[in-house]
């Protein structure tokens, strides 16, 4: 593999640009607070107003924090399960992993009121929220990975992931045929993805797996540059295929189980900045891969958060929308102008 | 087999096939041969004899049904995958999963089993690199993308990868296959070259048998009851290869080495 060098360049671009849409993140909101404001906030001894301190420190920056790790982390999700699947259209939404998420947290948020009382509270903590979520992940990637290996079929293995978000959907729709109004509410403004109202809690939680998840992918960057290969060279190159397996589905469960957990799902980040890092990255290498995909995936989501939020307006849009909005369009592009798309 | 002291690879009373719910199936069975240190030996056999089964079981990605394997002496299965892949590299008929690996980065994959958990390359791991792109002519397609490639280049391509691997034996699954009369007698003279001047132990499938006949030193004939393993004279001498075919079609020339139509309407 070339050494990192030749991208350094490329690195600090996007560092730079990364830096420049947090700014912008930070500085364009409902509420018009100036640069220098922001930066006196965060730098100096705070803003001339306390309401805009509370508001860049407890709305704007966990936002912005969330933001980051959402997209980065669905896009670091997206590159392993491309790889994993030696499949172009794989990504986390696609395969039903955020489906598997959704429903984890379906059960939870519209069971808890079967149970009621002090026990709904308690199950509604966050952290039993990343559980449930991660878990669900991880039960869809399972089943998934189980038929992938006996249908070598690639497109087979994207209508299975289908398959578990209909079947998701279907159990969603049951459960809410039993629920309450404010618990319906509540699953539905989740389905939405939102960025904002994080409290710093539920951010340290989001950071915390998302650096384990981070980690594991690390890790596993040899293993995954000799799957390129397929299966069977991978092997015969030394790989250890089940433990591999095993540790890139737990990486992708515990980032993309947690990112929905709290973020809701969120389409077509994972599946589109791979492939639009490979634009740019002409390299196949996953100790370059990673990082870039990482610090692209986080940009691209501040980006679309900054649009969702309708800077100098009171409303804010859906950021799944703005997503699919964003990443459908760029998927098809890639697939006309390619004819064929590389992982 | 009793007067060579040490052959690199051993294979005992080997059957091979598919362990399924109801029991096994075997596919061939009884397999005796082995191969010595700087040899180049070709399977040949019918389609659906049990070729491809018989590699994939040889380099550990299917399990055996019965018999031995032995590597320098060391039972198959007592390898890790890491040792294995040490001792013997291969080249398969697939195609890389990746077509967006670049050709150099291909072939430095096969530095895998040597390089430390970031894979990163050490200048002796640059040196096999080097060597296995320059004796295979691929040094020009370095910086191409394998989608970029004809089938002939990537057949030099996923040899060199193996080479780059610095192993001892190589096992090639059909090496052949697909290519031009020119990249077929190229694949073989650089087959013959590793096995002469670096003392590689190679073993490979091929249907191409009139040219396996002129240049490998071993055989491995299979034909369904029996499977057969000398030099190519001693086979043809004793009409193993008359067996291969059903014999109204094809009939095997003594004389020529080499398969003809038989004329019979």
């Amino acid at each position: 593999m070339n050494s990192t060098g030749t991208y350094k360049i490329h690195f600090v671009v996007l560092t730079f640009l990364l830096l420049a849409a947090f700014f912008l993140n930070l500085t364009l909101g409902s509420v018009a607070i100036p640069f220098s404001e922001i930066l006196k906030s965060f730098f100096g001894s705070g803003a001339s107003k306390e309401s805009w301190n509370y508001i860049l420190l407890n709305y704007r920056l966990p936002k912005a924090i969330t933001a980051m790790i959402t997209g980065g982390g669905l896009s670091v999700a997206g590159l392993l399960m491309q790889t994993l699947f030696r499949n172009p259209l794989a990504g986390p939404y696609v395969l039903g992993i955020s489906s598997g998420a959704g429903l984890g947290v379906a059960i939870l948020v519209l069971g808890a009121g079967a149970l009621g009382g002090v026990f709904a509270t308690f199950l509604l903590s966050p952290w039993s929220l990343v559980i449930v979520a991660g878990l669900g992940s991880f039960l869809v990637l399972v089943a998934v990975m189980a038929v992938s290996m006996k249908i070598k079929d690639t497109m087979s293995i994207l209508i299975i992931g289908l398959m578990f978000g209909s079947l998701t959907s279907a159990v969603v729709a049951v459960l809410s045929y039993f629920s309450n109004a404010q618990q319906l509410q509540q699953y539905i403004f989740w389905s939405f993805g939102s960025l904002g109202n994080q409290s710093w809690e539920r951010v340290w939680i989001l950071l915390f797996c998302f650096c384990a998840g981070l980690l594991l992918s690390v890790l596993s960057g040899k293993s995954l540059n000799s799957l390129l290969l397929g299966e069977n060279y991978a092997r015969s190159m030394g790989l250890r295929l089940k433990r591999t397996t095993l540790l890139l589905i737990l990486a992708t469960s515990i980032l993309a189980g947690a990112i929905t957990a709290f973020a809701g799902p969120i389409a077509f980040v994972g599946l589109a900045v791979p492939h639009l890092v490979r634009q740019v990255f002409r390299t196949a290498n996953h100790f370059i891969l990673i990082p870039a995909v990482l610090l692209f995936g986080s940009f691209l989501m501040l980006l679309c958060d900054t649009v969702a939020q309708l800077p100098f307006s009171s409303y804010t849009l859906p950021i799944n929308a703005i997503t699919s909005i964003i990443g459908a369009p760029v998927v098809i592009w890639l697939l006309v102008r390619k004819k064929k798309m590389f992982f | 087999m009793k007067n060579n002291p040490s052959p690199i690879l051993t294979v005992e009373n080997l059957s091979v096939g598919y362990q399924k719910s109801n029991g096994k199936l075997i596919i061939a069975d009884q397999i005796d041969f082995h191969l010595d240190r700087g040899t180049l030996t070709a399977l040949v056999g019918a389609n659906g004899i049990g070729k491809s089964t018989l590699v994939r079981t040889l380099t550990a990605m299917q399990p055996r049904l019965g018999g031995n394997i032995l590597i320098c002496g060391k039972e198959l299965k007592s390898f890790s995958p890491v040792e294995l892949a040490r001792k013997l590299s291969v080249v398969l008929t697939e195609h890389p999963a990746s077509k967006n690996l670049s050709v150099f980065e291909l072939i430095a994959l096969g530095r895998q089993p040597h390089t430390n958990w970031m894979g990163n390359l050490t200048p002796a791991d640059r040196e096999a690199i080097d060597f296995a792109m320059e004796i295979t002519d691929t040094l020009v397609l370095k910086e191409k993308k394998c989608y970029e490639l004809s089938d002939g280049q990537l057949q030099r391509v996923a040899i060199a990868r193996a080479l780059s691997q610095d192993t001892p034996i190589i096992i090639l699954d059909e090496p052949t296959t697909h290519l031009d009369i020119y990249h077929r007698a190229y694949i073989f003279k650089l087959m013959r070259k590793l096995v002469n001047e670096y003392r590689k132990t190679i073993f490979f499938s091929t249907h191409e048998i009139d040219l396996a006949i002129q240049l490998s030193d071993k055989m491995v004939v299979m034909t369904g009851e029996e499977t057969y393993f000398d030099t190519p004279c001693a086979l043809i001498d004793n009409n193993h290869f008359n067996h291969l075919f059903p014999e109204d079609t094809i009939q095997f020339d003594k004389v020529n080495g080499r398969f003809g139509i038989r004329d019979r309407m």
